[in-house]
Order: structure tokens, then sequence, then C-alpha cells
């Protein structure tokens, strides 16, 4: 019997045989121009007489960014890539017309050189189990392309032939836990919510995707909005709920509109709004816009948002499930969360479970991103090694560079090191080596990346994040990034460490919500790993990856300058002054920290770091 | 103005709805709008300050006539953004967040733009530059500055 991945592969091989162009529109895509491609594409068209009868459209993202622009040929399913406008020509006349495949846009395997043709035979996708991307760069995102792939069948089906207990508990059987961060079983949430009395309750569908480094629900949103919002109505049905919100980023205007366009479809043909599909189930969904507040991903700041005000976060308990919005019982899943139900109702618990191990059933999206050949969404079953998806489907690290180290869930979240490559990435794994899966957030990082530099980096992140309602997230995330910034700049102590530490734990133990508590996680992740590099900053005042500002500054030794002004007539930012005689300055208000003058210096005057090694002389 | 609260009907709960129509009309957020706002739905000023100064999409000085965001997410990062931020800075003579004296530009850092292939990342006037290197950045900007003199 086949695998539910490839059951859903099969289905989604086009039963078309006209020709149709889908060009992809994620966000790098648009960057790259693939408006002006769609563009050329249909200006050839028109010259071959083919306007109309070869649609063009621009969908979500296909999913390899680092192929962009890009675009699939159907019936063929043929990808080509790297695309200018003035391939359009090409494609056109020579595919379209004459049959004959375009082999110079096509994809190269860099390792074997082999050309590959579809979408299937790249390793980047080969090695994916696209449960929750199903639809993602293979449809567009209007309905009547939804509906040809059994879009809405699961509603269809949970409202006709399950009563909402019944559909809880198949949620509940399969094993599906909360794709947002918490990895809370989502069946027993729904529970809470529906056995909780009220006479009035809602649904969230959180979109308000904060992690600076993952950009999954975006894609879904652009790509696949009813495949959203299919699996909030079923969810609204299953806790008994009568209106629901999509809160999504006010960063995304894209998803904002595919989503709007995607409810007014849904509710024209009556799977929003009143007594729907004729069952006597009513529901409706509107889009409410975040205002660019990474807290506001937390529920009660989220439903504090939702309610018109700042996005301050509240003690729980009382958890949404029992007093939400408007004081009333509110269930709130994640879109990722959420586009795994319609598979549930549709193909059976037992089927989705056949994924994963024990206690992390499905699959995980990963936004794989940093020092990585190909960037992308990643969707793998959980339980995959981190070894698989970075070299194995992200293709490795590039220019030869070595494996260093993962961040994952992002500003709460930690660092893996080569040791747990191995390591398989679910829920309780994570947890246990210090990290979280988060909302699937990988940034990969190779040997020229600084630990600490990352460390503080995400501490500048959640410090100015933070509400400042409680105290010890508002002041102890301020210190814990004053010490860092100190260390960074080769100004540190050794006792800096511990007084760290003290500060995570408290931190940790006394913050109100989610995001203080997790706050100190990368700090405390990277010590725990890379003590040694904090000690290099420390002790040495070196920055052994070479990044740390201060400690890499180029720094003119007077003593060892003969004044022959070799680093003057090299400094492309003119940063470097002097006279015959007199040892040369570099001005670091000016200087772009090329190092080219250090590589030029005849009499190795000018070396790294100068900066602080000058202050401590001092 | 009476255009933007009258489409939420005068309902408070749309307060960050309006708040971003106001910021999108004026390019910023002026006191005497917001008193009006204040007025008109009957909910204190210091409501609306209290909400404004929180989210990160509203400005309560003018922008510059073209908006420079640069992308400081993860993956920018470990590829080099703030090098970058702070060349961008140099050039422009002023810091994140300032608006140049003429009235111009306007620098900021952004947490992510969700183009991380792309990285590091600069947009201008909502208009990606990708893979950029900080010669290139303030090649971009100097180019940039000769279009719209």
């Amino acid at each position: 019997m086949s695998t539910l991945v490839e059951e859903l592969a099969c289905e989604r091989v086009r039963p078309e045989t006209d020709h149709r162009i889908l060009v992809c529109g994620g966000i790098p895509c648009r960057s790259l121009g693939c408006r002006l491609v769609k563009e050329a594409l249909e200006e050839e068209l028109q010259k071959e007489g083919l306007t109309g009868r070869v649609p063009v459209e621009i969908i979500g993202c296909i999913g390899d960014c680092s192929l962009g622009p890009s675009l699939i040929v159907y019936p063929e399913g043929l990808v080509y890539q790297k695309l200018a406008p003035e391939d359009a020509r090409a494609i056109v006349r020579e595919h379209l017309v004459a049959g004959r495949i375009v082999e110079a846009l096509l994809h190269r395997d860099p390792r074997s050189d082999e050309i590959l043709r579809q979408r299937e035979e790249m390793p980047f996708y080969r090695e994916q189990a696209r449960l929750v991307l199903r639809n993602c760069g293979v449809i567009s995102a209007h309905i009547d392309d939804y509906l040809k792939y059994r879009g809405y069948a699961a509603l269809a089906l949970a409202l006709a032939e399950m009563n909402p207990e019944q559909v809880i508990e198949e949620v509940k059987k399969s094993g599906l836990r909360g794709r947002g961060g918490g990895g809370f079983p989502t069946g027993r949430k729904w529970e809470l919510v529906r056995t909780a009395h009220s006479d009035e309750k809602f649904v969230i569908c959180n979109a308000d995707e904060g992690d600076p480094g993952a950009f999954m629900d975006r894609n879904i949103l652009e790509g696949d909005p009813h495949s959203v919002i299919e699996g909030i109505i079923i969810a609204a049905y299953a806790v008994g709920a009568a209106r629901g919100y999509i809160y999504v980023r006010a960063e995304y205007p894209m998803a904002v509109h595919r989503c709007r366009e995607a409810i007014a479809q849904a509710r024209q043909k009556n799977f929003l709004g009143d007594n729907i599909l004729e069952t006597g189930f009513s529901f409706d969904l509107e889009i409410r816009t975040g205002a660019g507040a990474f807290v506001c991903g937390e529920e009660t700041a989220l439903i504090s948002s939702l309610q018109g005000t700042r996005g301050d976060p509240k003690p729980k308990p009382p958890f949404p499930a029992q007093k939400g919005l408007w004081g009333k019982p509110t269930l709130i899943n994640n879109v990722e969360t959420v586009v795994n139900i319609p598979l549930i109702i549709l193909h059976g618990s037992k089927r989705f479970a056949e994924l994963g191990p024990e206690g992390n059933r499905g699959t995980k999206v990963f936004a794989l991103a940093g020092k990585v050949n190909h960037t992308g969404l990643v969707e793998v079953p959980l339980g995959t090694t981190l070894r698989k998806i970075i070299f194995d489907i992200g293709g490795g690290i590039p220019n030869n560079k070595k494996f260093k180290a993962a961040q994952t869930g992002g500003p709460s979240g930690g660092c893996l090191g080569v040791e747990s490559l191995d390591l398989p990435m679910d829920y309780d794994s994570l947890r246990e080596a210090g990290s979280i899966i988060g909302s699937g957030g990988l940034i990969v990082m190779d040997e020229e990346s600084c630990m600490v530099d990352l460390a503080r980096f995400y501490l500048d992140f959640n410090q100015d994040e933070s509400c400042g309602k409680c105290t010890p997230c508002r002041i102890g995330s301020k210190r814990m990034l004053e010490l860092l910034q100190k260390i960074t700049e080769g100004r540190g102590e050794e006792q800096d460490l511990e007084i760290l530490e003290q500060l995570a734990l408290l931190m940790k133990n006394g913050s109100l919500c989610a995001l203080g508590r997790t706050a100190p996680n990368p700090l405390l992740s990277t010590l725990r790993l890379f003590r040694d590099e904090y000690l290099a900053h420390i002790k040495e005042r070196r920055c052994p990856a070479g990044v740390c500002r201060s400690l890499v500054r180029p720094w003119i030794n007077p003593e060892l300058c003969k004044a022959c002004g070799l680093c003057a007539r090299v400094c492309p930012a003119e940063a470097i002054n002097g006279e015959k005689g007199v040892p040369y300055e570099i001005d670091l208000e000016k200087c772009c920290d090329c190092l080219r003058c250090l590589k030029e210096c005849p009499f190795n005057a000018i070396s790294q770091g100068g900066i602080s090694r000058a202050e401590a002389v001092d | 103005m009476e255009q933007i609260i009258d489409k939420y009907r005068g309902d408070s709960t749309a307060m960050i709805a309006i708040l971003h129509d106001l910021n999108a009309a004026f390019r910023y957020l002026p006191r005497e709008a917001l008193e009006i706002v204040s007025d008109r739905l009957s909910v204190p000023l210091s409501y609306l300050y209290s909400a404004a100064t929180f989210y990160r999409s509203f400005d309560l000085e003018p922008c510059g006539e073209h908006e420079i965001q640069v992308c400081l997410g993860t993956a920018c990062h470990v590829r080099g953004s703030e090098r970058i931020l702070d060349a961008l800075s140099r050039r422009l003579g002023i810091k994140p967040g300032e608006t140049t004296a003429d009235g111009k530009f306007t620098l900021k850092r952004v947490n992510c733009l969700g183009a991380c292939a792309l990285g590091p990342l600069v947009s201008i006037d909502q208009k990606h530059h990708g893979h950029l290197t900080i010669h290139q950045a303030e090649r971009l900007l100097e180019a940039y500055k000769d279009e719209h003199d």
C-alpha cells in the first residue's frame, strides 16, 4: 500500500492535457522579477497567437528559493529555473510551439551534473514528504483549482457523517500536536474548548509568524489559503464556534490579500456563512492584521491585540480555552496545524499516524535558510535527522565550508551542534538536546558564524520585542544584552558568564509569558555548546569566526608602520590617512572592514581587533 | 480622515486597523489625527498612544519620501546584514529609525521580510534588492539618490 505522501502526490498529477504555465510567486521570485517573466511570456504567446490558449498564472511558492524565478509548465510538469524575461521567447517558441524541451533552462544537479526536469527528480523535493505543502506550488490559490483536488471534501465529510465528538476523537487519535511552537496535543485542546460551557465560542488561526527566519505560514497563506480555511471550519464545527478570525502579520500584505479573496470565494460557495452546505451549521471567518509585535504570537497577547488594544500578555490560567476572546472559550491553532486537519479527516487518523515516531506524528515544515545551498521550505516526517535536512535536501554548506551549528526555534530556541546531526528532529528529542522545534525556523551556520554574536542578536531581538509589562523580562533582557554587548566588544570579564547564567535562570522562572521564559534559550544553548568561543572573546579578546566588529576591525600598529601609504591607496572607503614619516591611521567611521589594507601591508603592521587591544593597553 | 473612521463604523475594536489606515495616509500618525479618532471613538488619547507606541508598524514622526528597510532576520544576519545597515547609516548620515534632514530617506531595520533566500536583503520603497555586498548596497543608494534628484 502506498503511503499517504505518495497518494497525495499521485492525486496531484495533473489530469489535464492542455498546456498551462504556473509561475512561482514566492517572495524571492517576486523580488527577482517573476512578474516581468509572466508579462514576457504573455507577450510571446500573443506573437504566436496562443493568447488565452495557454494560461499563465502566478501562484504561491513552488519551493526551492535558490532556483528563482522559476516556473512549471504543465502537463509535462517541467521546471524551468533562474529565468529572465528574455527566456520567455525560448519557452514559448521551442517548448510550446515546437515541442522541444529547452534544456538550457532546466536545473542541473551541481553534484552529478545531471539535468533534472521535474520537481520530483530534484533532491530538494525527492526527500521531502509534502503533506502540509501538498498544494503549494502545484495549484493556484483559486477555489476552483482547490476543488479539483478534493478541496472541501473533508469538510463535507465531517459535516455529513461525523458529529463534533467524532471529529475530535479522530484528531486525538492522529497524534497531531500544535505546530506553532508549543507542541500541545491538538485534539486535547479542541476537547477543552468543546467541553467549556458558554453561549459563544471562537476559533482563531494564529498566522502572526514572528520568528525572524520562518516563512512557512506566509507561503501557505499565499499559495494554499483554502486548506487553511477548510481546516478552520472543521475546527469550528468540532468545538462549536460560530465566529473565527485569522490573525495575520501586517508585514504580509500578499497573504492578507489572498486570504480575503479565498474567504469571499468560500462564502460564495456556502462553505462559510449560514447553514453551511445545508447542514444547519453556521460559521463565519474574518481577517485581522497585527501591527508588528513579536509577542502577539503568544496566545493571550494575540487576544489582547485582536480586541483592539496593546498586545499585552496575561497570566495563564485561565487559558484561552476557558476564557479567551471577549472572555469566551477560544481555540487558537497555528496555520500549519489547521492545514493538517482536512487530511486527517479525509484519509483517517491511522494513515496520518503512519508518519513520524510515537508521540510525534505527522510532518513538520522547516524554513531552511542561512549558510545552506538550497534555501526554502522543507517538509519532512517528524523524526527526520538534521543531517538529512541540511545535506541531502538542502545540498550542504556553500563554498565547501564546514557545518558549525543549526539554530532551531528562532528567538525562543537553541542551537544544535555537529554532534546533533543524527538527532531525530521531533518535539521531544530537540527539547532533550536543549532546543525546540518552535515554529520551524532552521538557520544553518558555518565556521564563519559567531555563536556569541548569534546569542547577542537574539537577545537584542527579544529585548526589543519585550512588552515591558513584567520586570524579569523587561530588565533581565536589558541587562543580559548589555553583558553580551560588552563581551562582543572585547570588554568582557569571566564573571560575566556566571551573571548571565543567573539572569537567564531568573528570566526563565520569573517571566509572565513565553517570550520572557524562552528568551534566554539562545544564550544558554550557545553557552553550553560553545563556551570556548565565549572565553576566546573574553580572555583573548578575539572573535574566532571573525564576526564581532570591535574584535575584527583593522588597526595600524604605530610602532610597525613605515608610512609607505600602500594601505591608503588600496582602501576603497578612503578611510586611511597619513603623511610621510608619520604612522598612518584608520578612520573607523569610514572603514568598511574589507581588510584589504591588512592583506596589502608589507610590514604586517595592520592587525584585527586592534581597538580593543589598544584599549586594553591603555 | 472622516472616511477612514467611518469605514469602521465607530467600532473601537477596529482601532488597530484605523491606525494602519491613518499611518498609510499620512505616512505617520499626527497628533491632530489621533485627537480626532479619540473624540470620535470615545477612547482616551493615552489609550491610542499606548497602542501606537507598542506596535512597530506605526510611526510617530513623519517618514521620508523613500523608505529603506534593511532586513535583520536571522538568515540575513548570519550573512552580514548589520554591516550593510551600518554602511547605509554612514552614507545617509542618520541612525536607523531616523529620516534625513531633507526628508528624502528614512532608514529602518525590520525583523524579517520573509525572503531568507535573498539575504542580505534591503528593500527600498517595497522593492527588494537581495544578495548585497556592502559596496553594492552603497552603490544602490547612490543610484537611487541620482534617479530621484
